[in-house]
């Protein structure tokens, strides 16, 4: 059954429906009913909740409670995922299976708490030292908040590896009617890495220093044939009338649906125009967009930020044609007429 | 024939991992600190249930010491991991290792918040007045006046602050229940930090709440001194400073 829920709870919802043992949050606007509403259903449920004294203690707090193999996660906002990114480190290179929820704000410092997408690099690249990847989860409409909240939990566990669900201030404060159904992955099993106790077995230890220089190179190479094993199996984007399409419309996130009505238009009036819309902004769909650039003429990137998707995008397409930025700074929405006059305008260009 | 009695005056605890080689410099208290935890966790039956937590500096390798489940923390963050930990796995016994530095400079907030909350860990701190495995720098506990790599003519006000008195601060937080301060300088002192390690992991056991062992010990390369002498001013300088002794303790059952 359909219910009318605002983003964040919808959020929140879902991730107690994956079977969240433990949440620790701080708050920040856009995403603080997140925390709210786990501060009240988790206790009743009897699982981990703490209101964390930081961010920074909340994220390693997450870093703790899934060395024991729990499902955990914590909730934030873009200045304050800043703060998550040394954590973050640790946890992709002690293979931990955390869920991070992070409900862009516009930048940078402390910006407004406009509904920005300006966090493309700091969830996909990151900020936290030495090579490791994060996969990222970009949902589109409140429905894929939820299932990609399902998401990040089973492939955080399946890969044991940090998950960003990366969604922004308009997701988050939207109320639009969803289905919050059961979590519909099975279950992973941590038996034989999680923290417990050393009963009837060796003692184990969950840890990222390296003092010998062949472990370390050991170390990385094991998380790069895990990464390839991502980027090969978990790639997720959706295409809309591509088929023949001339210009393609590449955009992520909450944009997706002012890009859409502008290309439902363009089509009316005749225009050759799809979307490619990746949902996993890493693992990205290179090798898709690199198929399209041989089919299409040009590429038109459309974020809410200066343009950050935009080199990868480049990067995918190899200078094979021309790739067009559209996008605007501190959470301006692009309104629909915009999108179709510079459609007009590259198609006729 | 003359009958032979064994009579066993050591034994390394079970806890300690077989053939671990301990890295530690010439004198180095961490040892010592590392053998009684053990000890402690032998009698009381812990070691299959005890989740430890290392931080950063030379505390970091104490799983390769231990013999237990064992995570390591980002630097100042043993406590909000040590936290993590025992609320996702209440029945565990959950305990962290920490320098001064990382318990009282980089993590104080983490620290005194765990304590705050009353989480029901065994934090244990190494106070030896300076960073030692980046080179003997100046941290938190350095006293007014010590000569170290950051301070070069000594710690002054202007430059450096003044030192933190860590049991002290921590015993004024609500959670406690129990703060003290023991040292390792002598034969009697090691005995009392033991009873006092024991006393902090018997009130986890018995669900009270914060437990904190703060422990003076020598760093005998970065003070520049031999190991008898880095005892010494345990004894003549630090004891003024940081006095050993309780500071809180909660009535128990």
């Amino acid at each position: 059954m359909k219910q009318l829920i605002k983003g964040n709870y919808a959020i929140a919802q879902a991730a107690v429906n994956a079977g969240c043992d433990c949440y620790f949050g701080y708050p920040i606007t856009p995403q603080s009913e997140i925390g709210e509403y786990m501060s009240k259903k988790m206790p009743e449920l009897k699982r981990g909740y703490v209101s964390a004294e930081s961010e920074l203690a909340a994220i390693n707090m997450v870093l703790g409670a899934c060395s024991t193999g729990v499902k955990a996660m914590t909730s934030s906002s873009s200045c304050a995922v800043a703060l998550m990114q040394e954590a973050l480190s640790y946890i992709a290179s002690d293979e931990l299976p955390a869920v991070l929820i992070s409900v862009m704000r516009a930048g940078p410092g402390l910006g407004y708490i406009y509904p920005s997408q300006a966090d493309y690099n700091q969830a996909t690249i990151g900020g936290g030292n030495g090579d490791y990847k994060i996969i990222t989860l970009a949902p589109s409409t409140v429905q894929e908040c939820v299932d990609l909240t399902y998401k990040a939990f089973f492939l955080a566990h399946k890969y044991r590896n940090p998950v960003i669900l990366l969604a922004d201030g308009l997701l988050g404060q939207m109320m639009a009617p969803v289905e919050i159904g059961k979590y519909p992955y099975p279950e992973i099993s941590n038996k034989d890495w999680a923290l417990e106790g050393a009963k009837n077995r060796q003692s184990r230890a969950i840890f990222s220093l390296e003092p010998l220089e062949e472990n370390l190179i050991k170390r990385i190479d094991k998380l790069f044939k895990k990464y390839k094993k991502i980027e090969e199996n978990e790639v997720e984007f959706e295409e809309y009338q591509t088929q023949d399409a001339e210009l393609i419309v590449v955009c992520f996130g909450s944009i997706t649906r002012n890009v859409k009505s502008a290309v439902k238009e363009c089509r009316k009036q005749g225009k050759k125009v799809g979307i490619l819309r990746p949902i996993t902004l890493w693992p990205f769909p290179s090798k898709k967009i690199e198929e399209l650039a041989n089919k299409t003429k040009k590429f038109l990137v459309v974020e809410m930020n200066m343009g950050q998707m935009l080199k990868d995008v480049k990067l995918a397409v190899n200078g094979q044609v021309r790739v067009e930025f559209q996008g605007k700074s501190a959470g301006q929405l692009i309104g629909v007429e915009e999108i179709v006059s510079k459609i007009e305008r590259l198609i006729n260009d | 024939m003359i009958e032979v009695k064994e009579n066993k005056v050591f034994e390394i605890p079970k806890s300690i991992k077989k053939g671990a080689k301990f890295p530690f410099c010439p004198g180095c208290d961490h040892g010592v600190a590392i053998k009684l935890i053990a000890e402690v966790m032998d009698e009381l039956g812990l070691r299959e249930k005890t989740i430890g937590v290392s931080s950063i500096g030379c505390s970091v390798m104490l799983y390769d010491f231990l013999d237990i489940d064992c995570v390591e923390a980002p630097h100042g963050r043993a406590l909000a991991v040590a936290t993590g930990v025992k609320r996702a796995k209440p029945d565990n016994f959950v305990l962290t290792y920490q320098g001064d530095g990382d318990f009282a400079s980089i993590g104080l907030a983490e620290s005194m918040h765990a304590a705050l909350r009353g989480e029901k860990i065994t934090a244990i701190c190494i106070n030896n007045t300076t960073y030692g495995m980046t080179g003997g720098q100046g941290g938190p506990t350095t006293v007014m006046g010590q000569v170290t790599t950051t301070s070069p003519t000594g710690r002054n006000k202007e430059y450096h602050g003044y030192p933190i008195k860590i049991a002290e601060q921590i015993a004024l937080c609500d959670g406690t229940v129990y703060a003290t301060r023991c040292s390792l300088d002598s034969i009697p002192n090691i005995r009392k930090t033991k009873q006092a390690i024991k006393k902090a992991f018997e009130i986890q056991l018995e669900g009270l709440g914060f437990a904190f062992v703060e422990i003076l010990a020598t760093c005998p390369t970065n003070w520049r001194m031999s190991p008898q002498k880095a005892h010494q001013r345990v004894r003549d300088e630090l004891f003024q400073i940081y006095p050993l002794g309780e500071f809180k303790l909660v009535n128990s059952k």
